[in-house]
């Protein structure tokens, strides 16, 4: 009962979210601070988790392959620009995001909702679901795939110095890996995921803070259930759209 | 003025108002007096639209608020402040941007215009200079006082105040309070204000509604709440024995 309450709730949540603004100029302004925040505030995590899932996928990989033998170890470039589009750079960044810009964004909404901040939105006049949680998820769904882009290009980056550095194989090698079976549908299909995925990480926590109630130690509950709940979306849904998107 | 109507309201089993009227009258400092607990809070935010009655209607110079769609109600909103208990004001944004808000989203004035009025409030609530300061830097007092600013940006015709003097010294407590009675006179405002601060009644109760048990226990002037000497009002408002013992024997 109480689950068939949150997902109406939701819902409505969100049709609310994308009605039309009233004044544009304040919508897009609050939008622009959200991608800032969102964005530049995960830079650098995202950065060096990515850096390093790359080295590592290349080392383990590399190792496997090795001591199978039957495979060039110029393959490892293909291999790793495959994995980070379609799995690593992904579901690990979401994760990650999950965990902060979520946080974020439910310990943000509590707070106004128990100061009573978003009321005095209310009284005001202003359509608070539009206002606060509608920027949020279109900031999200812009800086997402972003990041997700960077997170690519740092993870074959990180996977070109692992594998050197560990002797696996040469520049020239990876390189030519990099080259080979490339696939527009890959890039297409992490896109699709980019964009689902930012939307869950913004809107469930926007979700879960909106409606706290009660005090202090409320907000952190909801943190944590906002955490929590968006991570197991995101696995769910990565899952879903690899089994119809990439499945025979 | 603004009629409220015979105000129900429940929350799940417990029926916290069992049908209130009362009328706030203009230019004045209506008060809602009452215990903890007592709905003062659940009673102000139905007047606003923050909590929808069950039964009853909240009616605001002749306009039923309460049968009104949400674009209906934004013109009403817009003659509406309020100053919440604990000042409600925008973390994220700074003193100025704060009580700039309001004429942001709802006016068309340029930005020097604006600026012009933030300053007028912040002067006319004495924090001149304070317009780059943000909340967090602030004193529950200071908060206040700029929750009363932005509450006042749009020139409301109507004011309303939870608690203003909650987690107040005395001496600030009769700042704020003079504050808004000043404000209140000045712009003609239908100013309603909760609390169960004594010193406000006797201070600026022009007309005090006094909440208990879910009912309007008990209406009248700061004058007429003096001439009470028993039952329910005069155990609240004189809630020490030596205050009761004080008030019955100046009567003799
Ligand atoms: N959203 C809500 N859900 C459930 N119960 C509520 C809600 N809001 C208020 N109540 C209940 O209504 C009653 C009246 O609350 P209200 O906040 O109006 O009291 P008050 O007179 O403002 O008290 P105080 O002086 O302490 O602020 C309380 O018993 C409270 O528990
Ligand atoms: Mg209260």
């Amino acid at each position: 009962m109480k689950f068939l309450d949150d997902i109406g709730g939701y819902l409505i949540m969100i049709r609310h979210a994308f009605s039309r603004p009233e004044k544009t100029a304040m919508y897009s302004k609050e939008t622009f601070r959200q991608m800032v925040d969102i964005g530049i505030g995960s830079l650098s995590i995202v950065a060096i988790i990515s850096t390093f899932i790359g080295a590592v996928t290349a080392v383990q990989f590399s190792y496997q392959l090795k001591s199978i033998g039957l495979v060039p170890m110029w393959w490892m470039g293909s291999i790793v620009r495959k994995g980070l589009i379609l799995e690593l750079a992904p579901t690990i960044t979401s994760l990650l995001l999950a965990g902060k810009v979520g946080s974020n964004i439910a310990t943000e909404l509590g707070s106004m909702r128990i100061s009573e901040q978003i009321d005095a939105y209310e009284i005001m006049g202003v359509n608070t679901r539009s206002y606060l949680v509608g920027p949020k998820i279109l900031a999200a769904v812009v800086v997402v795939p972003m990041l997700i882009v960077m997170a690519v290009a740092l993870g074959i980056l990180g996977g070109w110095a692992g594998g050197v550095l560990g002797h696996f194989f040469t520049t020239a090698e990876y390189v030519r890996g990099l080259q080979d079976n490339m696939k527009n549908w890959d890039v297409t299909v992490m896109f699709i995921k980019c964009v689902f995925f930012a939307f869950i990480i913004a809107s469930i926590p926007c979700y879960k803070g909106y409606n706290v109630s009660g005090g202090a130690l409320e907000i952190g509950r909801a943190s944590t259930q906002a955490v929590v709940l968006t991570s197991i979306m995101l696995v769910i849904v990565n899952f879903f759209i690899a089994f119809f998107l990439l499945g025979e | 003025m603004i009629e409220i109507k015979n105000i129900k309201k429940s929350f799940g089993e417990q029926q916290v108002l069992k049908g209130i009227s009362a009328v706030f009258k203009e230019g004045k400092c209506n008060l809602i007096i009452g215990k903890s607990g007592s709905g003062k809070t659940v009673t102000l935010k139905t007047m606003v639209g923050l909590v929808e009655p069950d039964e009853g209607e909240v009616v605001y110079d002749g306009r039923s608020f309460t049968k009104m769609n949400f674009k209906e109600r934004k013109f009403i909103r817009r003659e509406i402040g309020m100053l919440f208990q604990g000042g409600a004001l925008f973390d994220s944004m700074t003193v100025e941007d704060n009580i700039r808000f309001p004429l942001d989203m709802f006016t068309g004035m340029t930005l020097a215009e604006k600026t012009e009025q933030v300053n007028i409030c912040l002067k006319r609530v004495n924090m001149v200079n304070t317009n780059k300061k943000y909340p967090g830097e602030l004193s529950g007092g200071m908060k206040k006082r700029v929750g009363i600013a932005r509450a006042i940006v749009l020139n409301p015709k109507y004011l309303f105040c939870d608690e203003p003097n909650s987690g107040l010294d005395p001496k600030t407590s009769l700042v704020i309070d003079e504050l808004i009675q000043h404000i209140t006179e000045e712009y003609q405002m239908t100013t309603v204000i909760n609390t169960h601060d004594m010193n406000s009644v006797m201070g600026i109760g022009d007309h005090v509604v006094f909440l208990h048990e879910g009912y309007k226990y008990w209406e009248g002037n700061r004058e007429e709440i003096m001439q009470i000497t028993e039952g329910e009002l005069f155990d609240f408002i004189f809630a020490s024995d030596f205050l009761k013992n004080l008030r019955r024997n100046a009567k003799v």
